[in-house]
């Protein structure tokens, strides 16, 4: 045991990130300054710009249709989004919906393509699969470390964190999904002379469509669920009123705090889920 | 030419096939082989060839190879070794773009379990093939619109294949494949799925369709019946081996070896046989020529208790039974005329033994067997009976 001295592992991550950070500083300073500016377009001159009562009106109407134009989601859209704005807790809750957008519209984007990569190459998924596994299992806490030294403290570093975090669901499902679509069909597909596009857009995708879907779901929770985390790094929303009252010991802070967020999980839950309905469907 | 041409094709599924092919060249059987090498042989040497216009059926049981070999015709598995040719051209030497090309405009299949896309609807199912050609929409929606009032689906455009019956979800899916028009209707065990009644509808129907469209079908199946019934020419496979091609009659009549006569064995010959398979040469007198005295002369050395009378054009008159002639002759009568019966239990050549049976129950006489207004053959009551035994059945008419 004593022959092999400790391995400088961490030494060589350090280094690593260090030599990235350098590198490609344009790079990050351009997501960071450019993209930081546009979240907070988004969310403060945007969405905090929209009247509470009709951003409120708004979304209830929408969760009356998403839902197939049953009431209680829209109920409790209305009570929901009120008890957060009665709560003075309106900004925050902005802020937290932006980086869970953004987190899971980049998440997506980047994991529906591994994901199909994957389903149609088996050497792709032999090695995404631990890399997958590896991005779920790392404590979300250690992807803050290197999002700072590459983005500095804020939303973007919090987005950058979600994404690694919420990524492999979507990767993974499109990826099942895909797999999924019975030989048969890929051999119809075939047999009347698709290209692999033709195939891949008009059976695979569609066909896998609702595993996807499940898969987009658990990625925007997962997106969720970094709120808090990602708040510790300056990441503004209802995960920084968690956070202060957490550091005042003050109970009642963090629990209004943590049932907006409760809310926001709901909400966005049951309208994911409800969007995932697939044509010919026998219900 | 041939539409299709399969020459010694063969597929062995499994890593280093080339030793599994030496081992089929030196005569190797499949499980001898699979025990060697770990290779399974799909399809062994197959060579046939499939005319334009006919329903040629390949028949063998789960494990034959038949499924195999249907795709490795539009090479949705590689072959091994052999070819396929399809118009004269070679598919196994096509680059994946004339691969495409074939398949789009000369080959459709119909598949086992319909191979449909739940996720769209039926015309939209059926526009498939033609959509991935890239027509513009509106053409191949009445295209494919057109196929399925073919198949009597005109009505049910909208709904989704799972709001289907099993024989409807099929229409479908023979819809789509006609949809494209194409030279070659691969059909994979297309109406296995079905329950037996739905089947044989489906049967007449796509016989029905045959008679007017006139495409060039390989159909794959594991029931007997069903391929006497729709195929006309039927290869038989084995251990991927095809043992025996043939019409449905030759495969019944003269059964190549013990494993195809032990497979139709149990076949409803009724179904199968035609009244020319049964028939026997008439004995006949000419009612210009001769008279009561001839055909006594004729029924006492035959053992016959009545005689067909026909003219030199062979011409069906009537009969005349041994009484009838035996007192004409008594009487002196020259002509047969007056006591020729006219009441004549006929039959075409291409009646099938089934409504044989109807006939012959009661006919006192043998059932005279017409081709074209003329006499080619009698049917004795023994020679229904044999045929149903299973023996002493001849193909063209003539005596065994």
């Amino acid at each position: 045991m004593e022959l092999i001295p400790k391995l400088p592992v961490a030494e060589w991550i350090s280094d690593a990130t260090d030599w990235l950070t350098d590198t490609f500083e344009f790079l990050f300073d351009f997501v960071k300054n450019d993209f930081g500016d546009f979240i907070e377009f988004f969310a403060e001159s945007l969405l905090m710009q929209i009247p509470i009562w009709l951003f409120i009106a708004v979304v209830a109407v929408l969760a009356f249709f998403v839902s197939k134009k049953r009431i209680g989601l829209p109920v409790f859209v209305i009570f929901g989004l009120w008890f957060i704005q009665n709560q003075e807790l309106w900004e925050e809750l902005m802020n937290t919906f932006t980086l869970v957008i953004f987190a899971s519209l980049i998440s997506v984007i980047i994991g529906v393509p591994f994901g199909i990569w994957m389903a149609k190459n088996k050497f792709v998924e032999t090695i995404l699969t631990p890399v997958l596994d590896f991005m779920q299992t790392m404590p979300a806490f250690v992807y803050l470390i290197p999002a700072v030294a590459f983005f500095s403290i804020g939303m973007v570093p919090g987005v950058f964190a979600s994404v690694i975090f919420a990524t492999p669901p979507t990767v993974r499902f499109t990826n099942l999904g895909i797999r999924q679509v019975s030989h048969e069909l890929i051999e119809a597909s075939d047999a009347f002379g698709t290209t692999g596009a033709q195939k891949l857009f008009k059976v695979q995708l569609p066909m896998a469509k609702k595993t996807i879907m499940a898969g987009i779901n658990q990625t925007v929770m997962l997106a969720l669920s970094m709120v808090v985390i990602a708040s510790m790094i300056g990441a503004k929303g209802l995960g920084q009123t968690v956070i202060t009252g957490l550091q005042r010991a003050d109970v009642g802070t963090g629990f209004v705090a943590g049932l907006g967020i409760v809310i926001l999980a709901i909400i966005i839950d049951r309208f994911t889920q409800n969007l995932n309905t697939q044509r010919g469907d026998q219900s | 030419m041939p539409v299709v041409q399969v020459k010694n094709l063969s597929k062995i599924f499994g890593k280093n096939s080339k030793k599994a092919t030496r081992l089929l060249d030196e005569g190797l059987s499949k499980d001898e082989i699979l025990k060697k090498t770990g290779n399974t042989v799909g399809v062994n040497r197959a060579s046939f060839d499939v005319e334009e216009g006919e329903i040629f059926v390949i028949m063998g049981l789960s494990g034959s190879g038949k499924s195999t070999l249907v795709r490795l015709v539009n090479r949705l598995i590689e072959p091994t070794e052999g070819s396929v040719l399809i118009d004269g051209k070679d598919l196994a030497a096509m680059d994946s773009k004339s691969l495409r090309e074939v398949r789009r405009e000369k080959l459709s299949m119909v598949f086992q379990r319909f191979g449909l896309f739940p996720h769209r609807t039926v015309l939209e199912n059926a526009e498939f093939g033609l959509e991935i050609q890239g027509m513009d929409k509106e053409e191949r929606k009445k295209k494919a619109q057109k196929s399925l009032e073919l198949v009597g689906l005109g009505d049910y455009v909208n709904q989704y294949p799972g709001q289907l019956s099993g024989g409807m979800q099929q229409r479908v899916g023979l819809a789509r494949a006609l949809a494209n028009d194409p030279e070659v209707l691969l059909m994979d065990e297309a109406f296995s799925a079905l329950d037996p009644l739905i089947r044989k509808e489906m049967q007449d129907e796509l016989l029905e369709l045959q008679e007017s469209m006139k495409k060039t079908i390989l159909f794959i199946t594991h029931d007997l019946d069903e391929a006497l019934r729709i195929g006309d020419r039927i290869a038989l496979m084995k251990d991927g081996r095809i043992v025996q091609i043939g019409t449905p009659e030759e495969i019944l009549v003269n059964p190549a070896n013990d494993y195809v006569e032990k497979f139709v064995q149990d076949v409803d010959r009724s179904k199968v046989l035609t009244a020319e398979n049964i028939m026997k040469r008439p004995e006949t007198v000419d009612i210009e020529k001769h008279g009561p005295r001839t055909a006594l002369e004729r029924m006492r050395k035959e053992g016959l208790s009545s005689i067909y009378v026909t003219d030199a054009k062979r011409r069906l008159y009537g009969y005349v039974t041994a009484d009838d002639v035996s007192d004409a002759t008594k009487e002196e009568v020259k002509d047969l005329k007056s006591i020729l019966r006219t009441e004549v239990p006929k039959v075409d050549k291409t009646t099938s033994m089934h409504e044989i049976f109807n006939i012959i129950h009661d006919t006192p006489v043998p059932i005279a067997v017409m081709e074209d207004e003329k006499l080619v053959g009698i049917i004795v009551r023994g020679a229904v009976i044999a045929a149903l035994a299973g023996n002493e059945v001849n193909i063209n008419g003539i005596d065994s």
